[in-house]
């Protein structure tokens, strides 16, 4: 595995190659997001056998607005273009590269959860509560755990932006960057994937 | 020589040096004896709960618990036995033995090994802290939601559960990512796929069941959870839920979980029996695929222990043909483990005996498995004690006998000393005649219509003898643990010093010494064939024979010279750093689940205690 090798220097020095040329930590990263569509898959399950149960309202075609969350879900989308850009800067040792995108990475993914601060707000506000109904119940479950990913996102894309102001970020750990970028790659997917479901589909 | 950084010892290291040197520990032949031992004193635990079921039940109209007593004990019987017996005794094998059978110094991530098993612990003693606090969880095993809702579970019986599995969640799944990447990432080079040993491969396909299972379970718990703490209302059927949500989450788990427990114990008999037979295991390749396609089969027969919902013929049939067919692949490897047997220069060992029986008795199980499968049988059987005595065949009689074959054929490794023999054969037959005398008179039972789960029963029913003997059978049962246990703490100190290969093994774990060295191999293997030990023995002979025998005579049962210790001249071995941060974590981990039934405030200095313990993990140099 020729193309894994370029990271390989970025695991601590000791490191032995490994049987199939992949870093470990990468490995073990694409088998939690392995894991973490499971997590997800249920949880969008129990929202689709939900669909249409509840027996009181609000309804999700009276209260979505669909420009607001488009809006919201395209500034999330675009967080994944600044992190693809993160990973390259520090790949070429552009640390300032590195830490301007960083922290446009979580600034935006910043915005996308006040924007589903005031989603929730504004939708608690038109009557529907966590304990309203089955679409209350749900939507806030599914959507809120997805903040929660996204929440840690961003403390993880901050801590990697402080590293790098210590010196700790230098090319050869440019691993480090990609295995934030791979977990907020997924936490980007997983939100179309909401999106779609929940939001787009009537 | 091995260079073990001395960890940052606090005040606690410096007065308990031991302590917390097993505090701190990264070692996985470590945290393998630590899984082994908690989940033993375990063992012994829920096997108290279940002589207590069979006291209660001995003769009609018992009197020795109470009603809810009896429920507690039956629900957390078989929590115990399932989450800290089974998985955590599977956890110790794959903690010790895998990294060694795949020529490792260790697992991928020392520190999370650490951590799974500091959850695992944690979790364990939040659960079985329920009987402390006088509401043991009495649900179920299976907790069905909305029996679980606060108004019928209006004490924290449901919420020890909910918590405690959750947490418990949390240690299988990091165990399982290790294990994942270790068995992918460090094997020793040339040891391809196909030259794994079998029980790797049980492994791995283990994990891969438990990083799949698990997060739907995490759901279903985490759902209840809200609907109980925050008023949800997922399984409120009044509010328009679906009343059999939690049994399909439930159940999409909970039959991969049975592979989960019975795919380890064949991997090791999967061990035992070539050992023993001194003939490579027949039909290698069609045990590795058999086992992958149980696994996979396994994630599409849940609704078989839902055939009394009521889901309709179509739901109902194709869940009995899928069920059905998970008979082929097991059918192909005890086939294959009997063409092992067949032809064998077989060597009668203690081990060998526990895996000659679990074939025997996994089979008996296996087939009362297939006529569960049949939906109209399973409608007569459904919720009777012939249910108890298939899942007895394929937990106790299969999974434990297994189990009990790897302790006797590793025991040596991990300790360097030799079980005694007549004392473990003397067990076999305790274990073998007790659980048939124990579990077989069950299928009548059931038979004759004795539900599962009721504390008494009336006299007149006919089922006053079956029960006896059953409770006979189970004291049978607890003898020979005594046996075992007296075997096993006279063997440590006095038992027979074992050599690095005391059965002329094929694996890569007695091409070291009795117990290895803290770095397992001195030199790395390069692994050229399946049974390399045995390959390298033959090709020693070989050369032996034809340099006509002069200095190097040491042939097969001695130490390999290829890996030998003594040719270990001063190279640097490096060894991950001990590590306090993962019992840190552990520690939040279980004090934020414990919030919940105390006070939120308790959560919250669990998170900040799991926030500095992650943080200082981040910036530990990993060694």
């Amino acid at each position: 595995m020729e193309h894994a090798t370029t990271f390989e220097h970025g695991a601590a020095a000791h490191a032995e190659p490994t049987a199939t040329g992949l870093d470990n930590r990468k490995l073990l990263m694409w088998v939690f997001l392995g894991s973490e569509c499971l997590f997800f898959g249920s949880l969008i399950v129990t929202y689709l056998v939900y669909k249409g149960r509840s027996l009181a309202g609000p309804y999700p075609h009276e209260i979505f607005d669909i420009p607001y969350t488009s809006v919201s879900a395209f500034v999330l989308l675009m967080s994944s273009l600044t992190m693809v850009l993160a990973l390259a800067a520090i790949q070429r040792g552009d640390q300032r590269g590195l830490r301007i995108w960083l922290l446009a990475t979580a600034l935006l993914g910043s915005i996308f959860l006040g924007g589903q601060y005031y989603e929730f707000t504004s939708f608690v506000r038109e009557g529907l509560s966590l304990q309203q109904n089955l679409f209350g119940s749900t939507f806030f479950v599914l959507t809120g755990f997805h903040g929660g990913h996204v929440t840690i996102g961003v403390i993880w894309l901050l801590s990697l932006l402080g590293l790098s102001r210590m010196g700790l970020i230098q090319p050869q750990h440019s691993l480090k960057v990609e295995l934030a970028g791979l977990y907020w790659h997924f936490v980007d997917v997983v939100w179309i994937v909401i999106f779609t479901v929940v939001y787009l589909i009537p | 020589m091995a260079t073990t950084v001395p960890p940052e010892t606090g005040a606690l290291g410096r007065v308990y040096p031991v302590l917390w040197s097993w505090l701190t520990t990264v070692d996985h032949k470590r945290i393998g004896i630590l899984y082994g031992t908690t989940a033993f004193v375990f063992f012994l635990v829920g096997g108290i709960e279940a002589l207590l079921i069979r006291l209660q039940l001995a003769v009609p109209d018992g009197k020795v618990v109470a009603p809810d007593t009896f429920n507690a004990l039956f629900t957390m019987h078989a929590l115990t036995m399932i989450f800290l017996v089974v998985m955590p005794l599977a956890a110790a094998f794959f903690n010790y033995v895998v990294p060694l059978l795949i020529g490792a110094r260790d697992v991928a991530f020392p520190r999370l090994n650490a951590l799974s098993y500091w959850i695992f612990l944690a979790g364990a003693l939040l659960l079985n802290a329920s009987w402390v606090a006088g509401t043991p969880a009495d649900v179920g095993w299976f907790a069905y939601a909305p029996l679980t809702e606060r108004p019928y579970a209006n004490t924290h019986s449901a919420d020890f559960y909910v918590l405690g599995l959750q947490v418990l969640g949390v240690a299988s799944l990091a165990a399982a990512f290790n294990f994942m990447v270790t068995i992918v990432n460090l094997r020793a080079p040339g040891m391809s796929l196909l030259r794994m040993p079998i029980f790797v491969w049980t492994t791995l396909i283990t994990s891969f069941l438990i990083i799949f299972a698990f997060p739907v379970f995490t759901i279903a718990v985490t759902l209840l959870l809200f609907d109980r703490f925050f008023g949800t209302s997922f399984y409120v059927v009044a509010r328009g839920a679906d009343p059999v949500l939690w049994q399909h989450l439930f159940w999409i788990f909970g039959h991969p979980e049975v592979y989960i427990l019975i795919l380890p114990p064949m991997g090791i008999v999967s061990e035992v029996l070539p050992t023993f037979a001194r003939k490579p295991l027949f039909g290698y390749p069609f045990v590795v695929f058999a086992s992958a396609a149980i696994a996979f089969l396994g994630y599409g027969v849940w609704a078989h222990h839902m055939f009394a919902v009521g889901l309709g013929p179509v739901a109902n049939s194709v869940f009995a043909a899928t069920t059905m067919l998970i008979a082929v692949p097991t059918g192909v490897k005890v086939f294959n483990w009997i063409g092992t047997l067949i032809g064998g220069s077989i060597r009668m060992a203690t081990a060998l005996y526990f895996a000659v029986g679990f074939i025997s008795m996994f089979i008996i199980g296996g087939l009362s498995g297939v006529m569960h499968a049949v939906p109209p049988v399973d409608w007569q059987q459904t919720d009777t004690y012939f249910v108890v005595a298939h899942i007895h065949y394929v937990l106790f009689a299969g999974a434990v006998l297994g189990l009990f074959a790897g302790i006797y054929y590793w025991f040596p490794k991990f300790s360097g000393r030799l079980l005694d023999e007549r004392l473990g054969k003397l067990h076999f037959w305790l274990t073998f005649v007790g659980l048939n005398v124990t579990f077989f008179p069950m299928h009548f039972l059931g038979v004759e219509g004795m539900p599962r789960r009721i504390y008494t029963y009336p006299a007149g029913m006919g089922w006053e003898l079956w029960n006896l003997v059953a409770t006979i059978g189970a004291f049978v049962i607890a003898l020979s643990v005594l046996v075992f246990l007296a075997n096993a703490f006279t063997s440590l100190r006095y038992g027979q010093r074992a050599s690095a290969d005391p059965w002329d093994g094929r694996t890569l774990e007695w091409a070291t010494s009795s117990p290895p060295p803290p770095y397992n191999f001195a030199r790395m293997p390069h692994i050229e064939a399946r049974d390399v030990l045995w390959h390298w023995k033959r090709e020693r002979a070989r050369r032996a024979r034809e340099t006509k025998a002069g200095e190097h005579t040491r042939i097969a049962g001695g130490a390999v010279d290829e890996l030998d210790l003594a040719t270990l001249r001063g190279e640097r071995i490096h060894l991950p750093r001990p590590s306090i941060f993962p019992f840190i974590v552990a520690l939040g981990i279980v004090l934020a689940a414990t919030g919940f039934i105390t006070s939120y405030v308790i959560s919250a200095i669990g998170v900040a205690y799991l926030l500095a313990g992650l943080y200082g993990w981040a910036f530990e140099p990993a060694g």
